[in-house]
């Protein structure tokens, strides 16, 4: 089963520090990479760039509309991803709680979601095509 | 001669006797067997539709669960295998592979099949899922509650909880919570969650907030019976110690009330109408919990409850043990809530001025300005030390925030004593 990490961080307060400050945290989460790199479980991962670089892209009237900026303003962005196989969500909250995101920089609003990735559609890679079931009476 | 009716009531009465004692292990280890709720629910319908059928002709069987779970799991294969030719193979191929994999008679003193019902807790309890679904998931499967049931018992429309109970499953299904134990590095997180579920359970039972007394009385009960199961099973001091505090606590349920309603405060209670048994298991219990030396805050209130109910008087109650225990319960988990409770047994053990510097310094601080208590502990601090005004004042306060009806009615009283 593929699970899709997303750590969150507040990228306001991340662009106030210090270079030396960045190049601390780095330090922190390098031994992190290379644990994951050796566990086998890691598949992709990726560190974002700031999401004043992002472009985002939605159908409005019918056509493509092309705007700058992130999906969501907020406050609390993706700041990067892996990710990873696991047996199931107990094995993936065990590899995630490994990522920095999970246990380091709490007053830079870091946190990590664990979303499982679809395998049962058949059909379509990328919509999600499983309906929620209705509850029998 | 035996009329065949009588026969027949008799296998009936059997079956659902059976399906009381047995059915929730039954349905933990069809779970395992077949890898889903929906399906295990299903084979556990189809396994006691099938003992109705063949217990009256076959008799008994030896071992009723053991039939149970055999029947069940053939039952669900043949429905998967059946299923199976008319759609398409991906779907049910996984689940027909889990099934058959396990075809093997069960034997119910296997440490597998008993660690079943751990299994089930400790899904339906887990953190991955929101805390109002972990407790119905909770009471639905472990204690086979119906969903109007729980519906009922905690004021909910039935549909919405249905739907609730559907999205955890689904969830345990599409994420992959799988149905195990924790690993003992992990155990005492997630155990600290399955102790939440079944207090809350327990809480919603014991409070006087809302709902018909009878059904507060049977969440109460189904949460003591899911304590008693999970000590059995894994015998932690914190379960031991939430167990104890659950049965001290409701040893007192039925002195804790007047006739009309009304709040009973724990000194004014007719301590001769507390439960006995209830009390004999709960401070045995904390005794077991204390003498691990791994306990934690359900340990400590059950400590405190217990030194309660050791005084055979109020005013026998050893308050110093009292502040002791709620000095630890502050050091393991500090709260506002704590500080007040441990300011009250001050208040008992070097009278009410020491009790009352301790209130004020907390309401200095914030963090209590909005809990009725807080200000109705103050009241009654300044009451007893003659400052009327003050008393006044504060119990006004508490009044203005306090939303339960006895409560309500028992700082009404108070107030109007101190009119005259």
């Amino acid at each position: 089963m593929k699970y899709l990490c997303l750590a969150f961080y507040d990228e306001q307060k991340f662009d106030t520090l210090s270079k030396a400050d960045l190049e601390a945290i780095g330090a922190r989460c390098r031994p992190y990479d290379e644990e994951l790199a050796k566990s086998g479980h890691l598949e992709l991962a990726g560190s974002l760039q700031s999401t004043r670089s992002s472009t985002t892209l939605r159908p409005r009237n019918g056509r493509v509309s092309i705007t700058d900026g992130p999906f969501v303003e907020t406050k609390e962005q993706i700041g990067g991803f892996i990710i990873i196989e696991a047996r199931d969500l107990n094995e993936a909250i065990r590899v995630a709680s490994k990522h920095p995101a999970a246990h380091m920089n709490e007053h830079l609003g870091w946190g990590i979601e664990v979303r499982p990735i679809e395998v049962l559609a058949n059909d379509s890679l990328i919509c999600r095509l499983t309906v929620e079931e209705q509850p029998k009476s | 001669m035996t009329e065949p009716e009588d026969a027949a009531d008799r296998v009936q009465r059997t079956v659902d006797a059976v399906y009381r004692t047995e059915s929730r292990q039954v349905l933990a280890t069809l779970i395992r067997h077949l890898g889903d709720f929906d399906i295990a629910e299903e084979a556990l319908h189809d396994a006691f539709r099938a003992a109705l059928e063949q217990w009256p002709k076959d008799g008994v069987p030896a071992k009723p669960a053991a039939w149970l779970v055999t029947v069940g799991r053939f039952k669900a294969i043949d429905g998967i295998r059946r299923r199976a030719r008319f759609a398409p193979l991906e779907e049910h191929s996984e689940q027909v592979a889990a099934a058959i994999a396990h075809e093997r008679e069960p034997d119910l003193e296997d440490p597998t099949v008993v660690d079943d019902q751990l299994r089930l807790i400790f899904t339906c309890c887990h953190p991955a899922l929101s805390p109002d679904a972990q407790t119905a998931l909770t009471l639905r499967e472990v204690c086979g509650l119906t969903t109007e049931e729980i519906a009922r018992a905690y004021l909910t429309p039935a549909p919405t909880l249905a739907q609730r109970i559907v999205r955890a499953k689904a969830k345990i299904r599409e994420a992959r919570i799988p149905y195990q134990v924790p690993r003992p590095d992990e155990l005492p997180d997630r155990l600290d969650t399955v102790l939440r579920v079944i207090y809350l359970v327990f809480n919603e039972g014991y409070a006087a907030s809302a709902g018909p007394e009878l059904t507060r009385h049977h969440l109460s009960a189904e949460a003591i019976r899911l304590g008693r199961l999970l000590v059995d099973l894994l015998p932690e001091p914190e379960a031991l110690g939430l167990l104890a505090l659950m049965l001290l606590h409701e040893s007192r349920r039925s002195s804790r009330t007047s006739t009309t309603g009304d709040l009973i405060l724990l000194t004014d209670q007719d301590r001769s109408r507390w439960d006995r048994a209830q009390i004999a298991e709960g401070l045995d219990l904390v005794r077991r919990a204390l003498a691990s030396r791994r306990f934690g805050p359900y340990t400590l209130q059950a400590a405190i409850s217990a030194v309660h109910a050791e005084a055979p008087r109020a005013e026998a109650t050893d308050w110093g043990q009292i502040v002791g225990l709620y000095d630890l319960l502050a050091r393991s988990e500090p709260s506002p809530v704590i500080e007040l409770n441990r300011a009250v047994a001050v208040a008992m053990r070097d009278g009410p001025a020491a009790g009352l510097a301790l209130i004020d310094n907390l309401l200095d601080r914030g963090d209590l300005t909005d809990y009725h208590l807080a200000h109705s502990a103050r009241a009654d601090l300044c009451r007893r030390l003659g400052k009327r005004a003050d008393a006044r004042a504060s119990y006004e306060r508490a009044l203005a925030l306090a939303r339960q009806a006895p409560e309500r009615r028992f700082l009404e009283r108070r107030l109007a004593e101190l009119q005259d």
